[in-house]
């Protein structure tokens, strides 16, 4: 494994290391419920500070369950992965490319004559 | 940090809106120039946006025994400066809010507030202030990606304590309860946050080398001859 490589390992092993830690560590066990949403949290502060508080809009759609919402997440997740991998892919492929093409256009040149180059860069 | 649909009384839920609506039309702008003259940095526009995607759809369990998760607002607005960043912000807050009732219509200029204009402004300022006291480039971007992250979740806490002051300790006791909530848990988060956006900047100056120096990122001149003498050595 290239040094590179190895930073770039060690960094996903640290942010892996720093979600599973709470749940190792059982960090949610003085809740009732443990590792809910922050967001949900803040719902339930809302009403503590302020009873009467009635949201007055509800969403428009709502998930009809967990499992369709966390499916809904999932696609969101899933699409920027999509996006995310399509990027650095197109990337290394034109770099791959742009790599070759040059290789084949300065090799010869260093044996013979243009020539040369010519037929090698047709060849590609 | 998303407030939920209804969750603020109608006059801050405007009042919200009428500050972070600005921000984004200007953003819409800065995008459309963006776009325009550099055609090409469509791409990374688009990595950048799917960035946030991924980061804010992973809930993920905190120190404070609740999940929360990250913004990825700090890579686009280090990459292409803030306004953009509002742009694609609001972008993902609007998927979640009409396809995951997470968030909503109403609270929408708020939560764009938070994770759209101030996250990436606070992770920009951060950014630009290390990298003009020559701080290497990754640190850079760990603190500016950290701080984007921990200031919008700050934002919620007090967009939360002013809707909400406590009945007793008032604005103050309020921002103390929605800070321990939000802020607390955020603050593994935000340094996971910071190390994934180091990983995919460190990713970019492989791959994508003339962007960055484009965009100001990497100086000038620094690499690219180093490449092609390589590849040329090794055929050779």
């Amino acid at each position: 494994m290239s040094r590179n490589a190895k930073i770039n390992t060690l960094l996903l092993l640290v942010v892996a290391a720093l979600a599973v830690l709470p749940l190792l560590l059982g960090l949610g066990d003085h809740k009732e419920e443990p590792f809910t949403g922050a967001d949900a949290e803040a719902e339930t502060a809302i009403t503590e500070i302020d009873p009467d508080y009635e949201p007055w809009f509800s969403p428009l759609y709502e998930p009809p369950s967990g499992e369709v919402e966390s499916a809904l997440f999932s696609l969101q997740a899933a699409i920027g992965a999509g996006v995310l991998a399509y990027y650095f892919g197109l990337r290394r492929g034109r770099r791959q490319g742009e790599e070759r093409a040059l290789a084949a256009a300065t090799a010869p040149v260093t044996t013979d004559a243009a020539k040369v180059t010519r037929a090698a860069t047709g060849d590609e | 940090m998303h407030i939920a649909e209804g969750y603020l009384p109608p006059v801050h839920a405007a009042a919200w809106g009428v500050a972070s609506a600005p921000f984004v039309v200007h953003g819409v702008r800065a995008l459309t120039r963006e776009v325009r003259s550099n055609p090409e940095s469509t791409l990374l526009l688009g990595a950048s946006g799917a960035f946030t995607f991924v980061l804010s759809a992973l809930k993920i369990p905190s120190v404070t025994g609740s999940c929360s998760h990250p913004t990825g607002t700090g890579l686009g607005a280090i990459l292409f400066r803030p306004p953009v960043m509002a742009v694609l912000g609001t972008i993902t807050l609007l998927f979640q809010a009409l396809l995951l009732a997470h968030g909503g219509l109403t609270t929408l200029g708020a939560n764009v507030f938070s994770m759209a204009v101030v996250g990436p402004w606070a992770g920009y300022g951060t950014y630009w202030l290390l990298r003009r006291s020559s701080v290497p480039l990754m640190v850079s971007v760990f603190f500016g990606a950290f701080v984007a992250d921990l200031s919008t979740y700050c934002v919620t806490s007090v967009q939360l304590a002013l809707a909400f002051p406590d009945p007793g300790s008032g604005v103050l006791g309020a921002l103390a309860k929605f800070g321990g909530i939000f802020a607390v848990t955020q603050l593994p988060l935000a340094v996971s946050e910071g190390l994934l956006t180091v990983l995919v900047m460190r990713l970019l100056t492989q791959s994508s080398k003339g962007e960055l120096t484009r965009l100001g990122i990497l100086l000038p001149g620094a690499r690219k001859p180093g490449t092609e003498t390589k590849t040329a050595g090794a055929s050779a």
